[in-house]
């Protein structure tokens, strides 16, 4: 863990207390039903009252200028605060919300738009979130979601799927494809001609398939032009998902730690095996890696570093990587125990691949990364 | 349990290891006294300009552990000498030891100018040996003043080198199994049996060795000996490495009659004094940084682009950028642990990041030998490009780097031990 000032200390440790009060993993168990898949009777896939809570404390406007009623207090601090909520898998849309729609208003919108939308960002009555991947994959250079030029604005046809916290969004940020160039909207739940319905994924967290039907816009609705602008918005998603990742594969770890030092066969401890104790050094390497991605690229964010883009493809690969292999081991080495729905282990896991694929998987960032640094 | 520096060897993947101050003298920290920036400032221009009057500007961007692994080389060269005795006259090579033991006296924070000038320059430090590292904090910490007197003005000019002798064929990984008997006649010590892996000392004039001084425990009965290189049953042999490297050698000790007052600290005290002087090694581990080539261009040359300009292979593209990426996460890993470990941080992550960075280097070694195809398999001749030779070796040379300073192996047992609190069987 990089070096807290006092502020961020105080933070942390308020995090971590509500977390233990407030989110446990059973929280995010209670997103399941007893075939673990998701609830059907659930509608958002988050707690609109507990997020009230975040917001309350003041998170939800981490990155929100005090001049719109948040604190401005840095992509480093959100991040450890979407790092220790993912611990127990919080099921929240402070990703979605406070990092990546406060950071599109903030990289793309105009005045009047960031003084109607980031307030209630800020405050918890809006939930924002981005609408971006349309198919199997996250392919932002191939959008198929058109925006053709109508009187007096635009009109936008096609789908979203998955988007993360879409049932219960107030404000959806859509990219679409426009006449030249790429184009994001700012599209409110409730605009006519858009329609959304629940999609059952494996984290029961209710993602939406939006569909777009004719729907149409003023130009006020346009937040902006290029893909310049949906790539800087992209690089704060990669990164929070990111230290997301970090956070719940470091739980993962420790909570499997745990189980090796206190599960006995053979009349010994099961930690007491070298063959054991050298995955777990293995893992524990891994996260320190994983950690160092991270946090220098929520450092990036905030010191506007040109490398911004190379450094949040390398933490999100990182924390895919490592998420997937800590949660892979989590399940093996608790045993049959371990493939029950009974235990976390199993929620850590259909977590985990939610977010590995959330923003880009393992192979999408290691060509951006390859691209941009010369291979 | 080799230092990281015992490889020094003019290779392309090769560690460098910053300067850094060894721990002693005065604990104040110029800064914090009144006037102690305006100081600070004064002393940096100060050894600017020194620098620029006695630093040879033939040896500029030389890497200095060159010299400190072969003796031949140092003497050969002229400019090295000349750098050595300036540094020597003016005590910077060991900045914060006192005066009388060679040193200039300074504290830490003038020690650390120091440092920075010198890379500044792309200068080197021509003290620095395992003698400054290692032997010199572990005689202030333990040795008597007459020890001290004996060796440390003669480190602290770099005149004599000093070699390491704690591995022996039966204890590596298990140091503390060794067996080097070493029984008490008297007026002297009588020193028998072998030590391996001992790093230059074919080239060394004293060893700082563990030897064993009490059979019946295993910990208990270590001793910690200078012993004169030149003395009367005494031999070095080089062992020939499958990178073709000399450099460590086997020595045996043949009855070899050492004076009483060449053990450091109390008898069977040595395991203790041991651990000491293994943690000035890993701090200095934990200041390794990697210099290596970017394999991008290599592999482009190599293995031909796409229209796209992207290394064409794609299944090699795929396993260079991979081990690319943790190289990068590696060194944004060094970077965090030390501004933690400035910041007080658990320090206990040396292990960790020993094991990461052998297995990315190796990793990569291994990836640039593969890219230069048949290039990559030459051993001497014209036939082979120079820098593919170079290649080769390197790789050859890469594997000891799970092997010494503590095993693969070893370190995750500590990790899982220290770190992670796993318990033991």
């Amino acid at each position: 863990m990089a070096v807290l000032n006092e502020e961020q200390t105080m933070l942390k440790d308020m995090v971590s207390q509500w977390v233990r009060d407030r989110m446990p993993v059973s929280v995010a168990r209670g997103l399941y039903d007893h075939s673990g898949g998701g609830r059907k009777d659930a509608t958002t896939g988050f707690d609109r009252d507990a997020y009230g809570e975040v917001a309350a404390m003041g998170w939800s406007g981490i990155l929100v200028p005090e001049a719109h009623g948040g604190s401005d207090f840095g992509a480093f601090s959100l991040g450890f605060v979407l790092e220790e909520l993912a611990r127990t898998l919080s099921p929240l849309p402070l990703l979605s919300s406070a990092m990546i729609a406060v950071s599109a208003l903030r990289l793309g919108g105009n005045a009047a738009q960031q003084s109607a939308w980031l307030p209630g960002l800020a405050d918890g009555s809006i939930i924002g979130t981005l609408a971006v991947d349309e198919g199997a994959h996250h392919a932002p250079d191939t959008l198929a979601l058109t925006a053709t030029r109508v009187a007096n604005g635009w009109r936008l046809d096609g789908i979203k799927r998955p988007v993360a916290d879409g049932m219960g969004a107030d404000l959806f940020i859509v990219a679409a494809r426009g006449e030249d160039a790429t184009m994001l909207f700012l599209v409110p739940a409730d605009t006519a001609g858009l329609t959304r319905e629940p999609l059952d994924q494996i984290d029961a967290r209710r993602p939406a398939l939006l569909r777009f039907d004719g729907v149409l816009l003023g130009d006020d609705a346009v937040l902006g032009h290029g893909d310049a602008l949906l790539s800087a918005i992209l690089d704060r998603a990669y990164v929070g998902q990111a230290a997301e990742l970090l956070g719940l594969a470091t739980q993962a770890f420790e909570t499997t730690l745990d189980y090796l030092k206190t599960r006995v066969q053979f009349g010994q401890l099961i930690g007491s095996f070298q063959a054991l104790q050298h995955r777990a050094s293995e893992m524990f390497g891994e996260l320190q890696l994983t950690r160092s991605a991270v946090e220098a690229a929520l450092a990036a964010i905030d010191a506007d570093d040109p490398q911004l883009p190379s450094l949040a493809s390398l933490a999100k690969a990182m924390a895919n990587g490592t998420a997937h292999r800590i949660t892979c081991e989590m399940v093996q080495l608790h045993g049959g125990i371990g493939m029950t729905h009974e235990h976390d282990a199993g929620l850590y896991l259909k977590r985990s691949r939610v977010a590995e694929q959330a923003y880009g998987s393992s192979s999408f960032h290691r060509e951006r990364w390859a691209r941009l640094n010369g291979y | 349990m080799q230092n990281i520096t015992s490889l020094a060897s003019p290779h392309r993947l090769q560690i460098n290891i910053e300067a850094e101050p060894a721990a002693t003298g005065p604990e104040t920290d110029s800064q914090q006294k009144p006037g102690g920036m305006m100081e600070d400032q004064q002393f940096r221009q100060e050894v600017r300009d020194w620098l620029s009057a006695n630093f040879p500007p033939a040896l500029t961007g030389v890497n200095g552990l060159i010299f400190q692994g072969d003796a031949h080389a140092a003497a050969a060269s002229k400019d090295f000498q000349a750098w050595r005795k300036a540094m020597a006259d003016k005590g910077w090579g060991t900045p914060t030891w006192d005066k009388a033991y060679g040193g200039a006296g300074l504290s830490p924070a003038q020690a650390k100018i120091i440092a920075q000038e010198l890379s500044a320059i792309g200068a080197f430090n021509p003290i620095r040996s395992y003698g400054t590292m290692m032997l010199g904090p572990t005689l202030l910490e333990f040795g008597t003043e007459e020890q001290r007197l004996q060796h440390l003005p003669r480190i602290s000019t770099h005149e004599l080198r000093w070699c390491q002798g704690f591995s022996e064929p039966g204890a590596g990984s298990d140091l503390a199994s060794l067996q080097m008997k070493c029984v008490d006649a008297g007026d002297h010590w009588v020193v028998s049996g072998q030590k391996i892996w001992t790093s230059g000392a074919d080239q060394a004039d004293w060893c700082f060795a563990l030897v064993r001084t009490d059979t019946s425990v295993k910990h208990g009965g270590i001793s910690f000996l200078l012993i004169d290189m030149k003395s009367p049953g005494v031999e070095a042999r080089p062992i020939v490495l499958i990178s073709g490297s000399t450099h460590f050698c086997e020595v045996f000790f043949n009855d070899v009659k050492v004076p009483k007052g060449n053990l450091v600290g109390a008898v069977n005290q040595g395991w203790n004094i041991a651990k000491r002087l293994l943690q000035f090694e890993r701090s200095s581990l934990s200041e390794v940084k990697t210099d290596v080539t970017p394999l991008a261009p290599i592999a482009h040359a190599m293995l031909g682009t796409d229209e796209e300009g992207r290394i064409a292979d794609a299944d090699a593209r795929a396993r260079i950028v991979h081990n690319a990426m943790r190289h990068a996460a590696y060194l944004q890993t060094v970077r965090r642990f030390n501004e933690e470990a400035r910041n007080g941080g658990p320090g206990n992550g040396v292990s960790t990041l020993k094991n990461l960075w052998s297995g990315i280097v190796q990793r990569r070694a291994e990836l640039l030998v593969e890219v230069l195809g048949a290039d990559g398999l030459g051993w001497s001749g014209d036939a082979y490009p120079a820098d593919a030779r170079e290649a080769t070796r390197a790789l050859l040379h890469s594997k000891a780097f799970s092997i010494y300073g503590g095993s693969y192996e070893i370190q995750n047992n500590i990790t899982a031990k220290r770190s992670l609190g796993l318990p033991d069987r």
